[in-house]
């Protein structure tokens, strides 16, 4: 589903270019479950953007369900980001003047939903992932394994094709952060393709498939 | 993303930030309240002098001797000639004209008026009848000066209600007699209090027949004529049968003006909303400096959002939809300033309308609209910069900081 060919990024820092990436191939299928780890600075935060279409490569082509994707507008890229793409992030990102179900609907509301299309879809999420009661709150009300569930529920309304992870248990304690794990596993049991980026090990040796960055490189 | 959508998620967005929202409100509003307030008093002083030149009567046209060039030199210069007098024969003979109701005509003259010992330094005014009627006058005591053939020297006069009370104190001044230069004047009526119009004070002022004026003051010619039409439809045709009748009798020249309520009127109609542009104008330099806070907390805006603006993006956002939200959140900042900004400057006509009871400072609804969609379009087009920075934020970089 997810196929990169060559791809290298280069970033002009001053008058250095650093390689983020290196020649870059990979494959990844519909429903895995891969986990990329690697040092910091190894290349394994460019390589999630780049999946993730928030970044372009320098060179190489990228493939998400058979579509070349390097060659779209940023327009055209921010559909099917939309569509297609889920995020978690570290530090949750979620619209801190919004409510949870807010937040959770507004993928839905940025693809242009009907609102009475929208709410069944945000409710069902909600009370899937056990925080229906906390639906009228604000980010700062909840804990934070509330918050990146609402993050999660948020990743999945628009039933995208894979979910990035990017050190989604990096800012929560060991119990919670166990929580979300499990619940990202539970949905890759059900078929999405989840992506985890991490640099704990223990947590990256869950997946199925471990792929590591090093240097710009990837091993798989 | 639907209209809907956009407005809620800018309003949710303005509601977040509320003193940066206040302080945009407060800016925009004083802006469009200034141009309400500004054009207001532009338009009430409009107004006010409509009023006043309409309070003239409507169907009033006066003439003067001597023609008011208003292009090139003098035809009468050029021709050597110059402008006849306008005399009472002229005055009588309009009388003839279809169409004309009263004929007035008027000398001026500053005189001497004694009685019982008193002395005053009074205007004097050598009309006939019917001057009542175009000037407005109503009597307190007595008659005015009676209907009769203007060449008539009849030796009775009207007095003003200050000069009677100057010259006579608490008595009746009816039947007594004054000096005006070397002659003497029957009281025949007294003025009621009507204080200053069409700037001649009608409390200090002695009425006496043209006539008498004339042989008082050895005068052969009269500082202009009343003229006052059935009705306003007539002016125009009365207007031009005057030219005709009085440049016949002048030998064929045109030496004569000729005003009309409308013309004057219609200038200084001109000059005030000229006026009023000003001012709005102006006032409207206040929006400029509001744009240019708005552009600066939007920008500010930006800065402080960049890991939501990321976040959407990351969404799924395109830039377009970024851009958009932007303008949307300042369009809807400046509506509402703008709107909040009108009421401002309703109630500030409202408070000078009540000081200044007879100028009706209403703002015009030109100015009203025109300050609000100012506002608007201020508001979004200092947000341009602000908006296309957030669309082009890198969603990588926006999001990898906290």
């Amino acid at each position: 589903m997810i196929t990169l060919t060559g791809i290298h990024r280069v970033f002009e820092v001053g008058d250095e270019e650093v390689h983020a990436l290196r020649d870059v191939s990979l494959h990844i299928d519909r429903g895995e479950y891969v986990s990329i780890m690697g040092p910091s600075g190894s290349g394994k935060s460019t390589l999630l953007n780049i999946v993730g279409l928030l970044d372009r490569p320098t060179s190489g082509t990228y493939e998400l369900d058979g579509q070349d994707v390097t060659a779209l507008t940023d327009e055209q890229q921010s559909q099917v980001r939309r569509e297609k793409i889920g995020f978690v992030f570290q530090f949750f990102h979620l619209v801190p003047r919004l409510t949870a179900a807010e937040n959770v609907e507004l993928p839905l509301v940025l693809a242009g939903a009907p609102s009475d299309e929208r709410r069944p879809k945000v409710a069902r999420l909600l009370s899937e992932f056990g925080i229906a009661k906390r639906a009228r709150h604000r980010p700062d009300q909840l804990s934070g394994g509330e918050r990146q569930r609402v993050a999660i529920a948020r990743a999945m309304v628009m039933e995208p094709a894979a979910i990035l992870a990017d050190e989604p248990t990096g800012n929560l304690d060991q119990h919670t952060g166990q929580e979300v794990i499990h619940l990202l596993e539970e949905l890759n049991a059900k078929g999405m393709t989840l992506i985890l980026i991490t640099h704990d090990a223990a947590l990256g040796g869950r997946a199925r498939r471990h792929i590591r960055t090093l240097d710009g490189r990837v091993e798989a | 993303m639907t209209t809907n959508d956009v407005g809620r998620f800018a309003w949710r967005a303005l509601e977040g930030y509320r003193t940066r929202t206040l302080l945009m409100i407060l800016a925009t509003s004083i802006g469009v309240a200034a141009i309400v307030v500004l054009t207001s008093l532009g338009e009430g002083a409009r107004r006010y002098v409509r009023n006043e030149f309409e309070s003239l009567g409507t169907n009033l046209i006066i003439i003067f001797p001597g023609r008011a060039e208003t292009f090139g030199t003098g035809a009468s210069l050029a021709s050597g000639r110059t402008a006849r007098d306008l005399t009472l024969e002229d005055a009588i003979a309009l009388q003839r004209i279809r169409g004309v109701e009263h004929v007035a005509p008027l000398n001026f003259v500053e005189g001497e008026v004694s009685a019982k010992g008193r002395r005053r330094d009074v205007p004097v005014a050598g009309s006939t009848n019917e001057v009542q009627y175009i000037w407005g006058l109503s009597v307190a005591s007595g008659r005015f000066l009676p209907p009769q053939d203007p060449r008539n020297a009849t030796p009775h006069c009207v007095l003003g209600s200050k000069v009677r009370r100057e010259l006579f104190g608490a008595d009746s001044p009816l039947g007594q007699y004054v000096r005006l230069g070397d002659r003497r004047f029957r009281v025949i009526g007294v003025l009621a209090q009507k204080g200053e119009f069409v700037g001649i004070n009608m409390d200090d002022i002695v009425f006496i027949p043209v006539a008498s004026a004339q042989a008082l003051f050895n005068l052969s010619s009269l500082l202009r004529i009343g003229v006052m039409t059935r009705s306003r439809e007539d002016v125009p045709r009365v207007r031009e049968e005057i030219k005709r009748l009085i440049g016949g009798r002048h030998g064929g020249e045109q030496d004569i003006t000729v005003i009309t309520e409308d013309a004057v009127s219609s200038a200084f109609d001109k000059v005030f909303v000229a006026l009023t542009f000003a001012l709005g104008g102006i006032a409207a330099i206040s929006m400029a400096v509001a744009g240019i806070l708005i552009m600066n907390v939007m920008l500010i805006a930006v800065a402080q959002r960049t890991s939501e603006i990321g976040l959407l993006k990351a969404l799924g956002a395109s830039p377009r939809q970024i851009r958009f939200l932007f303008f949307a959140e300042a369009a809807l900042l400046s509506a509402v300033g703008g709107v909040v900004g009108s009421i401002i400057g309703q109630l500030g006509s409202f408070v000078i309308r009540q000081i200044y009871p007879s100028v009706p400072a209403f703002a015009p609804i030109w100015a009203v609209a025109g300050a609000l969609l100012l506002a608007v379009a201020t508001g979004i087009a200092f947000s341009v910069l602000p908006a296309r920075r957030a669309a082009r934020l890198d969603p990588a970089i926006a999001l990898a900081r906290r």
